[in-house]
């Protein structure tokens, strides 16, 4: 698929802000005033500047309110409920926190649900499509929501919660990957099945039906950004998982803290890109192509 | 609503017979023609005439080489546009209504003043069969020429898809696959059609036709009723020619 750059960045930015909005709904850290302010703007920095990076994915974002009203069969349309919902509830809250010092305890714990359901309906959306194996796993949500709360307790200094979350999105992202390189093989999808014609012997794409690319092509049969593929993993889980974890092991320190997340972003950032580098749309199979 | 409808009066759909396809394209090119001036946005070229040309098509012919076990190689044609499914995945995953599967006759179509240009919809087709209009960033796809199908200012021969309308080897078929007695379905009974991609779930109503068994290439001997005549009659040159071939032979 093609790593698009606005869902790349709308995908990492929103996980990490929706799950710093889960540890400022549950109370940790229950700051209040300036503090509070100062956390949750990062949030609604990192979660709003997500959704507006999305919508310049989108040929007519002018039509974006018509996307509220198809949750009963689309995931697409549960997640832009979800993400609007969670951030007027957690703006409420916050008004609470930041201004009144008051901690209203049930909006705040609706508020993270809600979070935590918006990242949850993201990851949905790939999980669905049975046309990219790779996605096709209950491993996928597992590791975009222990990926979220992981980076979102390591923004809201919740330092031992990040300990356990993201030594775990790590492993969940090492299951993903050895799982996924399996996926396109167990799905069954063929050349042969794709055509039919594999009941007559071995089908190879002669010709395919145009000389030039096409939209098929440019968004579904990426294939260019699989060169580095096995350099890129090594980084994600470097950047990603190792090295904010062993700079949250050091004695505490404010510098320490702001490396992990710049390095846990940039590494959530490299296995975002091959995220969708990776998957492979079985209509490739269409053009002799994976 | 982009729920699908939980049955369909009629499945209008395609049968696409991969034996006769001799992959002329002339269907590509009068759905591209019929689609671009009708039904919603033209079909649009980006840099028609220069280096790098592409653009938005409903119907588009691949070419496959099939090698059989033993026997000769065989290049099927195959013409590959939107497959109407049953269980249509492009439709329920549009966030905005835009796609939908019409209950009365099966037709899978986009309204696209209500399309954002999301692309999901495409993402979920397994067969390529949507395409994102580069300039009207609208999500177009095989409308079954629903435009000319139920069009009584056409000629009622001219009401069936531009595709099938123009088809020079009757590889194309129009019909309702909901009606066992259809010709398209009889057709589809007796030659064995099959679903691309069954294993997708995606339980598509157009259906291919495969190829009938090939001309026996490789036994020549029992099928060649001219061979005897054709057969040299001499093998050995009489006259010059043979004296020269002798004289050369004893050197």
């Amino acid at each position: 698929m093609h790593p698009a750059p606005s869902i790349i960045a709308f995908t990492t930015l929103s996980g990490l802000g929706f799950g710093l909005m889960f540890w400022l709904g549950i109370g940790m850290p229950g700051s209040t005033g300036l503090v509070a302010f100062v956390f949750f703007a990062i949030a609604y920095a990192l979660a709003g500047g997500g959704l507006i990076a999305s919508a310049f994915h989108l040929g007519h974002p002018e039509r974006g309110l018509l996307a509220f009203t198809q949750w009963r069969s689309s995931w697409l349309s549960r997640e832009a409920i979800c993400a609007v919902v969670t951030l007027a509830v957690m703006a409420a809250y916050a008004i609470g926190r930041v201004f009144l010092a008051a901690d209203w305890v049930p909006l705040g714990w609706l508020g993270a649900v809600l979070a935590v359901g918006t990242v949850f309906t993201t990851s949905m959306i790939y999980t669905q499509m049975k046309t990219v194996p790779r996605w096709r796993s209950l491993l996928t949500p597992a590791l975009f929501l222990s990926l979220s709360l992981g980076g979102g307790a390591l923004l809201a200094g919740q330092v031992s919660w990040a300990l356990i979350l993201l030594p775990l999105a790590g492993m969940l992202q090492l299951a993903w990957w050895w799982q996924g390189d399996r996926a396109f093989a167990a799905s069954g999808t063929t050349m042969a099945s794709a055509t039919g014609l594999g009941g007559i012997g071995s089908v190879r794409a002669f010709e395919p039906p145009h000389t030039g690319p096409n939209y098929l092509l440019r968004e579904m049969v990426h294939v260019v950004g699989r060169k580095h593929a096995i350099k890129l993993r090594m980084i994600a889980l470097l950047l990603g998982y190792v090295l904010p974890v062993a700079l949250l092991v050091l004695p505490f320190a404010h510098v320490f803290g702001l490396l992990a997340v710049i390095s846990h972003i940039a590494g959530i950032l490299a296995s975002r890109w091959l995220f969708f580098a990776e998957a492979e749309h079985v209509v490739g199979l269409y053009y002799g192509k994976r | 609503m982009t729920t699908l409808p939980d049955r369909t009066e009629r499945k209008l759909g395609l049968v696409i017979d991969l034996d006769t396809c001799v992959g002329c394209h002339a269907c590509v090119v009068s759905c591209k023609g019929w689609n671009t001036q009708n039904y919603g946005a033209p079909l649009s070229d980006q840099d028609p005439y220069g280096a790098d040309p592409s653009g938005t098509f409903l119907n588009r012919v691949h070419s496959y080489e099939v090698q059989p076990e033993a026997g000769a190689a065989q290049l099927v044609h195959f013409p590959k546009s939107c497959l109407h499914c049953d269980n249509a995945p492009c439709v329920t995953v549009c966030p905005t209504g835009a796609s939908y599967k019409r209950r009365e006759d099966g037709i899978v179509l986009v309204n696209e003043d209500a399309c954002i240009g999301c692309g999901l919809c495409a993402w979920a087709c397994p067969y390529g069969a949507r395409e994102m209009d580069m300039a009207a960033k609208v999500m177009k796809k095989c409308t079954l020429c629903v435009d000319r199908i139920y069009n009584e200012n056409l000629p009622e021969v001219d009401r069936v898809p531009a595709c099938v309308r123009t088809c020079p080897s009757n590889a194309r078929h129009f019909g309702d696959l909901s009606d066992p007695d259809s010709d398209v379905s009889q057709l589809v009974a007796a030659r064995g059609g099959m679903d691309l991609m069954p294993e997708q779930g995606t339980a598509p109503v157009n259906k291919y036709l495969p190829p009938r068994p090939k001309d026996r290439l490789d036994q020549t001997g029992e099928i060649d009723v001219l061979a005897p005549f054709l057969a040299p009659v001499t093998d050995q040159p009489k006259g010059f020619l043979g004296w020269l071939d002798k004289a050369l032979d004893r050197l």
